[in-house]
This record gives structure tokens, sequence and C-alpha cells, in this order.
């Protein structure tokens, strides 16, 4: 049985890595999936937290995360697909049209 | 009766609105003569009649009537007192309205029956007639006012008809000239009159004639002597002006550019008599006065001798009557100076007569001669002129002041006066009278005796003048009338050494004129038998030796060698007389001229100062809020408001780098941002 501290390193990673993907990587749609990533080490955060503390609280949010988490997904890849046909492109780099 | 002697007033008023409004649609048309005729002459007609009728009714009744209050204006401070500053518009009837009304009633509408006559060939006719109606009715509101205002009101309305008439040949330049130069000075002499009138009403409170007198008279000379004289003063500057006293004389003489019975009319009769009318009025004030009285003698006596040395040495028919008339006036003047009330009047009533009968007769003349008015192109007219001649001769001798025609009688009781009361201006009187029986026999002779003159033109030789002719029955008829009043009219003043009473009888009717002052009545002049003989027969030799001296000059002799000799060998002082002492000429250098000099000194003040300041200030203002406001709106309004402005854009330029638009920058910072916060939450924890 890992511990919480291991659960946590883990989330943390995790996290690290989704970051680094939001904030690296040009493909919206693998920008999305980092997002995803993020809100996953969350939920293992909260997880992690729920079992250690024997409240189910947590685990409540975590299945309240994971539906927003679909909807979410849903909305951005629909966004993606339409900024797709209006400009064929999926780079984030060149849809700036809202710089200053 | 108070309506009757209302219709008196207004009837001359509603002659001239009537031939006024005809004057003004019709200015030339001479064919409404009749028409003309008819208002005119029957509206002073019925005031004569009217009048006459209510003096007859009124004989030792005085009374007034009140017909309006004219200016209220409730209660205010005068000084220190409070008084109720109200004007009625009041007629009073008197023994001395009464005899001013009889006169300029009846002269006034024989001069109106003469100018008809004597008019007959001038255009503006109707106009003529709307000025002589209309002086009329400001003469009756003069004489008939029982207040000083409702006088002046008549006063003014008298001065403005003068000019009117005396400018009616508007289109020559000298009458329009002479017009105003008796405005002009006649306004002078008001200045004074109504500071007198203020001066009356802040004394007594009231400007009615029966109020003021009755206080004097009551407060006598401890309470009103030293303000009396002030008031006095001043009421005789404004006689100055109006009766042509010196030094206030000189539009007189000018004034005789107005058609001849204008002269009779208003300039010898009348209105130059207003000033005569108004110190009698008051000489209740006057008796508080003997120094303003004394002034008042000396005045006149001046007046009287300086005109008639004037009237010595004119050739122009009507000049010379013009002076005559300045020094008959100051006659008047100098009764009045020396208390001698009733004689002032008695002379001013005997004056009309005479003096209006010899001005219509010199306008006959005129008329006759073609319009010539220089004696010395006149000449033998008794045998052209009959009709003219006797009545010319009557009021020569009554001015001449034989007995016993009318200018005798008044003249004497004046000379008597002046007697007892100062020798000196007795003296000044007996030498004008002298001079007046000269220049007057002097006039009378060289017009209707000796040879006619008038058909030779300047170079000697005949022209195919006209003889002169004989004036129409309407003219020679109203100097019939004068005369025969000329010789009658002295016969009321009857002197007590002549079989009259003491006093005489004209004293007794303008007796209750003279209230007591302080409780003393008023004492009519009382001298020995022997001393009024003698005076009398002082002034008669005297009056004999200037016709003496006349006949002797310009009668005997044809060719008047005598006085071309004396002014040869007097050049100087003929000179002198000739042109009358030189005063217009000293007023044109000094009053005139001064006056012209100051207003272009005023002038120049006004170009170069006033208006100076006026621009600089403008200048000054366009130039600070002009310029200076542009300047401070272009750089300190203006440089905030883009200064913000500029500053919002430079700011804005800077932080607009911020919002690239690349969503990873964003999130780079955020996450960035996050990490700092970590650290900087567990590092720098306290």
């Amino acid at each position: 049985m890992p511990s919480t501290a291991q659960y946590l390193m883990l989330s943390a990673t995790l996290f690290a890595i989704g970051l680094v993907g939001v904030i690296a990587r040009r493909n919206m749609i693998v920008v999305l999936m980092c997002i995803e990533l993020m809100l996953n080490a969350v939920n293992i955060n909260l997880v992690a937290f729920s079992h250690r503390l024997a409240d189910l609280q947590g685990q409540v949010f975590t299945i309240f995360v994971i539906t927003v988490a679909a909807g979410e997904a849903a909305v951005g890849l629909a966004i993606i697909i339409q900024l797709y046909r209006l400009r064929s492109t999926v780079n984030v780099d060149e849809v700036k049209t809202l710089h200053g | 009766m108070d309506s009757a002697l209302l219709l008196v007033v207004l009837l001359p008023a509603i002659g001239a609105l009537v031939n006024g409004t005809r004057a003004f649609l019709w200015p030339l048309t001479p064919k409404n003569k009749t028409i003309t005729n008819i208002f005119t002459l029957a509206s002073t007609g019925l005031s004569a009649l009217i009048a006459t009728w209510i003096v007859l009714q009124s004989v030792g009744h005085p009374w007034q009537h009140t017909y309006f209050e004219w200016i209220p204006s409730g209660i205010g401070h005068v000084g220190s007192t409070i008084a109720n500053f109200s004007v009625d518009f009041a007629l009073r009837i008197d023994a001395l309205s009464s005899t001013m009304l009889m006169i300029v009633t009846w002269i006034g509408f024989l001069i109106h029956v003469y100018a008809t006559g004597y008019m007959s060939h001038e255009k503006g006719y109707t106009r003529f007639f709307t000025y002589l109606n209309l002086f009329m009715f400001m003469m009756l509101l003069l004489v008939l006012g029982a207040n000083y205002i409702v006088m002046f009101v008549g006063w003014e309305g008298v001065g403005l008809c003068s000019y009117l008439l005396i400018g009616f040949y508007y289109d020559k330049n000298f009458a329009a000239d002479a017009g105003k130069k008796a405005f002009i000075t006649n306004r002078i002499g008001d200045f004074g009159f109504i500071l007198g009138i203020f001066l009356i009403f802040s004394t007594f409170g009231t400007s009615d004639y029966a109020k003021v007198f009755a206080l004097a008279s009551a407060g006598g000379h401890a309470q009103y002597g030293a303000i009396a004289t002030a008031i006095c003063l001043l009421l005789f500057v404004g006689a100055c002006g109006k009766s042509a006293q010196v030094p206030l004389y000189v539009w007189l003489p000018d004034a005789m550019a107005g058609p001849t019975p204008v002269s009779a009319l208003i300039h010898a009769a009348t209105m130059v008599t207003a000033g005569v009318y108004m110190v009698v009025r008051s000489n209740v004030l006057f008796r508080l006065s003997p120094d303003a009285m004394l002034v008042v003698a000396i005045v006149g006596a001046i007046t009287a001798i300086f005109a008639a040395s004037i009237g010595l040495v004119q050739n122009d028919i009507k000049k010379v009557l013009a002076y005559s008339t300045v020094s008959q006036l100051g006659y008047m003047f100098l009764a009045a100076g020396v208390g001698a009330f009733t004689a002032a009047i008695f002379h001013v009533m005997t004056h009309a007569f005479f003096k209006a009968c010899l001005f219509l007769g010199a306008g006959s003349v005129i008329h006759g001669c073609g319009g010539e008015q220089d004696m010395r192109r006149m000449g033998g007219l008794r045998k052209y002129m009959p009709r003219t001649h006797w009545p010319m001769l009557i009021a020569t001798i009554a001015i001449a002041g034989i007995p016993p025609l009318a200018g005798f009688f008044s003249k004497d009781e004046i000379l008597a006066n002046a007697f007892t009361h100062h020798k000196f201006i007795w003296i000044l009187g007996v030498i004008t009278a002298g001079m007046t029986a000269f220049y007057m026999f002097r006039l009378y002779f060289m017009t209707f005796h000796g040879t006619y003159r008038g058909g030779e033109n300047g170079h000697g030789h005949h022209e195919h003048a006209h003889d002169p002719h004989e004036s129409p029955f309407n003219m020679t008829g109203v100097l019939a009338i004068l005369a025969v009043l000329a010789v009658i009219g002295g016969f009321v003043g009857l002197p007590a050494a002549l079989g009259g009473a003491h006093p005489t009888w004209f004293q007794q009717w303008l007796s209750p004129v003279l209230l007591p002052i302080g409780g003393e009545h008023f004492e009519f002049h009382e001298a020995a038998l022997s001393t009024e003989y003698i005076l009398m027969l002082v002034s008669v030799a005297v009056a004999a030796l200037g016709i003496f001296l006349a006949w002797r000059f310009y009668k005997r002799d044809p060719l008047w060698s005598t006085p071309k000799r004396l002014a040869t060998s007097f050049a100087p002082i003929h000179r002198l007389l000739e042109n009358k002492y030189w005063v217009d000429e000293l007023y044109n250098a000094t009053v005139i001229r001064g006056t012209v000099l100051f207003a272009m000194a005023l002038w120049w003040f006004d170009r170069w100062v006033v208006d100076g300041i006026v621009n600089g200030v403008r200048h000054l203002t366009v130039f600070l809020f002009g310029h200076g406001s542009n300047l401070f709106d272009k750089y300190v309004v203006d440089g905030a408001v883009n200064g913000v402005a500029s500053g919002a854009r430079g700011g804005s330029m800077m932080f607009r780098r911020v919002q690239s638009g690349l969503v990873q920058n964003y999130a780079l910072i955020m996450g960035g941002g996050i990490v700092l916060i970590a650290l900087v939450y567990l590092f720098m924890k306290p």
C-alpha cells in the first residue's frame, strides 16, 4: 500500500508534465489533453487525501470533476473543430487575434 | 366764472390748434386766409370780451380757482422741514392780473387785426397766426397763473413763441440767428428764475402766490430778510433775460428781424413786460430786501440811459424803437426798484399803448415804403400816409412825456418816486427822458418830414420806384384806436398835484396787491406840492429841450448839417454809439468765443483722452483676453487635455505588449506566478 506522500509525488509529477505540455506544445489537441492530465493529477490528490482522512467528500468531488472534465473536453474539442474549419489550423501560435 | 376764465385762456389755444393743423396741411396756400382770419380773430376777440366781463365782475373781489392738481407728489423733506410738494393748475384774478389781462387781450386783439393787413402778402400766413395765437395762450397763462410754476410754464411758452416768431423768415440767416440769440439769452435768465422758484419753494413750502406772500408778509424782515435777497436777485436774473435788461438786453434789438406786428405785440407791449409783472407780483418779497431793490433800481437806470444813448444814432426805424423799448423797460425796473410798483405797472400799460402804436406805425411805414427800414431813405411821408402820420405823432408826443398824454403821467410818477428815493437815479432818469424825446422826434422828423428820399438809389439818379402808399384801414384803424388810448390812458393815474386823488386812482386800484409787511402798510410816495410841480416842470422842460434839438437838427435844416458835424467832431463817441458800445462784439469775443473754445477743448479732451482711454482699454482687453486667453487655452488647457491623452497613450503602448494573444504565454506567466507564490510561501515564511 503506497503511502500518501507517494500518491502526492505522482500527482505532482503528472501535474508538472501537464503544465509543461500546456505551455510548450503547439497542437491544441495536445494542449487539451495536457489540461486533462492536470485535472486528473488534481483528482489523484483529492482521492489520496480522501483515503488518508477517511472522508468520502473528496471522492464525491472527484466524480464531479471527472463529469465536468468530460463536458469541458467536449466543448474544447468542438471549439477546436470549429477553429480548424475556420482557419485550417490547430496551431496555438497562429491563433492570436486578441493580441494587444 | 371760473370756467369762463379757463375759456379766456383756452380760446387762443384752440385758435392755434385749428390754424396750426391747417398750416401743417397746407403750408403755402394763401387762398384760405379768410378761414385763418375767422379763427384767429374770433378766438382772441372772444377771449378779450370774456376777459373784460370777468374783470368787471371781479372788481374788488380777487379770487382764484384750482382746476386740478397738476403735480401731486406727496410729502417729502425740503431742507429740514417736511413739505407737501404739490402744484395746482390754478388761475387767479386780482387787480394786477386784471390789468395785465386787459392789456394782453385787447392790445393782442388789436395787433391781430392789424396783422391780418400787414401779413397779407406773406407765404406763411396761417403759420404766423398759429404762433401768434399760441403766444396769446402762453401769455395769458403767464399773467393769470396763481403760482410760480404755472407762471413759469407761460414764461417759457412765450419765450418759445418769441423764438418762433423772430425766426419767422427762417430762410433768412439773420432772422434764424436772431431767434437763436433771443432763445439762448433768455435761457440764461430763466436759469436764474427757476432757481429763484426753487428757493421760494424750499423757503415757504409752496409756490402759490397767496400763501407765499401771506407767509412773507407775516414773517417780515426779521424772518425772511436774508433769504428774500437771494430769492429776489435770482428772480431778477430771470426778469433781466425776459425784459431785456443790462447785461442780457442784446437779444431784443436783434429780435426786430421778426415781422413788425410781432415786434409790437411781443417785443414791446406784452412779453418783455413779463419781467416787470413778475417783479411787481413778487413785490412782497422784494420789499423784504432793500438790497435787491437797489440792484433792480440801478440795473433799470443803467439800462434806461444806456439803451437811450444807443437809440440816439440808429438809422433803422425798428432799431430805434427797439432801443427805446429796452430803455423804457429800464424805466419800469427803475420804478419797481425805488418801490413805485404801481408806477411800474402804470408805465407798462401806457407804454403798451404808445409803443404798440409806434411799432405798428413803423410797420405801416415799412409796408408803405415797400419793405424799406432805413430812415435815411424815407422822409416826407406825412403827405403820402396821413392816416399813419397822426397816430404816430400822438404816440411820439406821448412817449416824449408831454402832458397831458399817457407817457407824461407814468414817467412823472416814476421820476417823482426816484427823486424821493435816490437823487442819482433820478438824474439818470431825467437825462434818459431828454434822450427819449430827442430820438423819438428825430425818428418822427426823419420819417414824416422833409422830402421823400426813397426813390433814389445809391448812385443818386431816380428810379421808377412807385411812391409810398397808405396802408389799408384794418391797419390804420388799429393805429387810431391805440393813439386814442395813448392820449387818454394816462388819466387813470392823474396825480394829486394836477387835480387827481392821493393815492391816484390807479394806485388805489392796485393797492390790494401791495400786502403789508410785518404789520407795516405800504405807503404811497407823497411829496410836497411845490416839489411835485418843480419835478414836473423839469421833466417837461427836458423833454421840450429834446424835441427842440430834434427839430433844430432834423426839421429846420433839411441837410442835417449839425448832426453830421457833431458826428465828425465827436467821432469816437459817435462810433461808440453807432456800434452799440461794441457789446455784441464783446460778448462774441468773451462769452461766445470762450464757450466755443471750451467746447473745442472738451472735444479735444474727448477725442484724445476719453477716446484714448477707451481705445487703450480695448487694446488691452483684446491683447489680454484675446491673445492671452488664446495662449492659455492653447498651452495650458489643451496641454493638460492632450497631456492626459498622450500619457495614457504612452502607458498603453507599453502595456499592450503584455497582451500578446498567445494563450501559452498567459499560461506560462500564470504558472510562473504560481511557482513564485509557492516559493514565497515556502521560503519566506516567517
